[in-house]
């Protein structure tokens, strides 16, 4: 049972610049920022007072969640991770399990950094009012970190793995890595993997006081977010969450689902915090070991890689990272794959930016271009001394890529890439 | 308040709490709100404090665990509101 290929047969993506995968799909084909001015953040005093979040109106969650799971729901991570996850099942062709048998064979992987912020804040001004008797049934699903993967395997009916991954900003892409993991060795069919970020102050204010997100596109949220450019001056907070249906191909096949593209593997390592790795910044070393065993582990050469969807945050790191990727790969200049980041027009989704930029990825594929990448005309000097230009498209080229390598790294010194392809039979 | 009033009263509260399969006018003076009516137990505590917040009362633990029927909830309701 070892080494059997995998599939991605549904997406899901809830965006700042989309709520639906065809949304997203044009926003990212006509660059499209979901950036916007936040009166909430002006008025706590926040340096950075823009961010990527998900619109829409309250009612939209009636098709998603029943009456008894909306009382009391305040969890803007559980909503948008249900939303993502069972868009992605229902794209998948797979239908709600109305059976009293679990599915044995499909499981939930679906990471987060914290989730449910602001019913945790609910509950703490109830504790230290002397009333933890008033807190309800609800503190504990909706704050635990996996209560994402317990309602999405509640609301489907799965009896696999049914779990919650954490790794900051790697989790998303590392929760793919982890379903592809258990399908390739035949431990499971069918894993809904993903991630999900909460979004407000309560989320975003830690990065603001360590002085990380820029403070002066306050009036101007569109230009904000500015991976490889010379004038990048920090990450834009980002929230939403997105889903993938990950799946055996012989499960696929049998099912005659549609396939979106095929994970030929990947890697999850960690720089140890040491050669110059810290909490919060990567050891170059091991991001490279950890692209070039994706590559190794993924049957490819470096030179099959068509483009790259980089981490790439907008701070001064992007051109470490860069020049990490071009040493991974011994590549340059116009031999260099394409690079975008989706960064540029959702922000940095924190635990979930792995996980939409893998959706955004996983599109790019199957709808074959390569989306642009805003607010870098500008190339920062570093950048341009490594990859030519062209290869940092600023519009949306329409080319069929057949392989993309995916990275996402996070605090913790924590690494995840993924090796996408085409699917051919 | 009567315990018609009462019992209307009552129904609304529960009813965001009954599973799917479970109607309204199932519930009757007598039902249980586990075996009967299928209302999940960690529900009970949220229906307690919709009870709560519906009459002014507060409901301490040794309450609570009384109000696992129709009948016996309304009773209870009734010795808090006389004992305001």
């Amino acid at each position: 049972m070892k080494d059997r290929r995998v599939v991605i047969t549904g997406l899901g993506v809830v965006s700042p610049n989309g709520m639906i995968v065809s949304e997203f799909l044009n926003a990212i084909q006509h660059g499209v920022s979901g950036i916007e001015y936040i009166a909430e953040l002006e008025k706590l005093k926040f340096s950075c007072q823009i961010a990527g979040k998900p619109k829409y109106r309250k009612d939209y969650l009636n098709d998603y969640f029943n009456k008894i799971q909306l009382k009391g729901l305040n969890a803007s991570g559980i909503e948008y991770g249900v939303i993502a996850g069972m868009d992605a099942w229902k794209d998948a062709g797979l239908s709600i399990n109305t059976s009293n048998e679990p599915l044995w064979n499909a499981g939930v992987i679906f990471g987060t950094g914290i989730l449910g912020v602001d019913k945790f804040r609910e509950a703490i001004y109830k504790v230290d009012e002397g009333n933890v008797r008033r807190l309800g049934s609800t503190s504990v699903t909706q704050t635990m970190a996996s209560g994402i993967s317990a309602f999405l395997g509640g609301m489907l009916g799965c009896g696999n793995v049914v779990t919650t991954n954490s790794s900051a900003c790697s989790t998303g892409t590392e929760a793919i890595l982890m379903a592809y993991d258990r399908i390739s060795s035949g431990k499971a069919e069918i894993i809904l993997a993903g991630s999900t970020s909460d979004s407000g102050p309560y989320v975003w204010g830690g990065f603001d006081a360590m002085r990380i997100l820029p403070h002066k596109y306050n009036d101007n949220p569109i230009e904000a977010s500015r991976p490889m450019s010379a004038s990048a001056s920090g990450f834009i907070p980002g929230s939403g969450a997105g889903a993938l249906v990950i799946e055996s191909l012989e499960s696929a096949q049998k099912r005659g689902a549609t396939i979106y593209a095929e994970i030929l593997g990947g890697h999850i390592n960690s720089g140890g915090q040491r050669s110059g790795g810290s909490m919060t910044a990567p050891n170059s070393v091991a991001v490279k070991q950890c692209i070039k065993q994706a590559v190794i582990n993924s049957g490819i050469q470096a030179d099959d890689i068509d483009v790259i969807n980089g981490h790439l945050t907008a701070t001064t790191k992007d051109a470490t990272e860069i020049k990490n990727w071009s040493e991974a790969l011994g590549r340059k200049g116009t031999d260099f794959p394409y690079i975008n980041s989706l960064k540029s027009l959702v922000g940095h989704c924190l635990a979930a930016s792995g996980s939409i930029e893998s959706v955004a990825t996983v599109l790019q594929i199957k709808e074959n271009f390569v989306f642009g990448n805003i607010n870098c005309e500008d190339l920062h000097p570093e950048i341009a001394s490594i990859v030519s230009r062209d290869n940092i498209p600023t519009e949306t080229l329409q080319y069929s890529p057949n392989i993309i390598a995916k990275a996402s790294f996070g605090f913790g010194d924590v690494n995840a890439c993924i090796i996408f392809k085409k699917y051919n039979n | 308040m009567t315990q018609e009033e009462l019992l209307s009263k009552l129904k609304t509260i529960i009813a965001p709490y009954l599973p799917e399969d479970v109607s309204l006018d199932d519930v009757s003076i007598n039902s249980h709100f586990i075996n009967e009516l299928n209302i999940n137990s960690a529900n009970l505590v949220d229906v307690v404090l919709d009870v709560e917040d519906e009459f002014d009362i507060e409901i301490d633990n040794d309450a609570m665990e009384k109000m696992l029927t129709v009948k016996a909830s309304i009773e209870v309701i009734e010795g808090k509101l006389a004992a305001k």
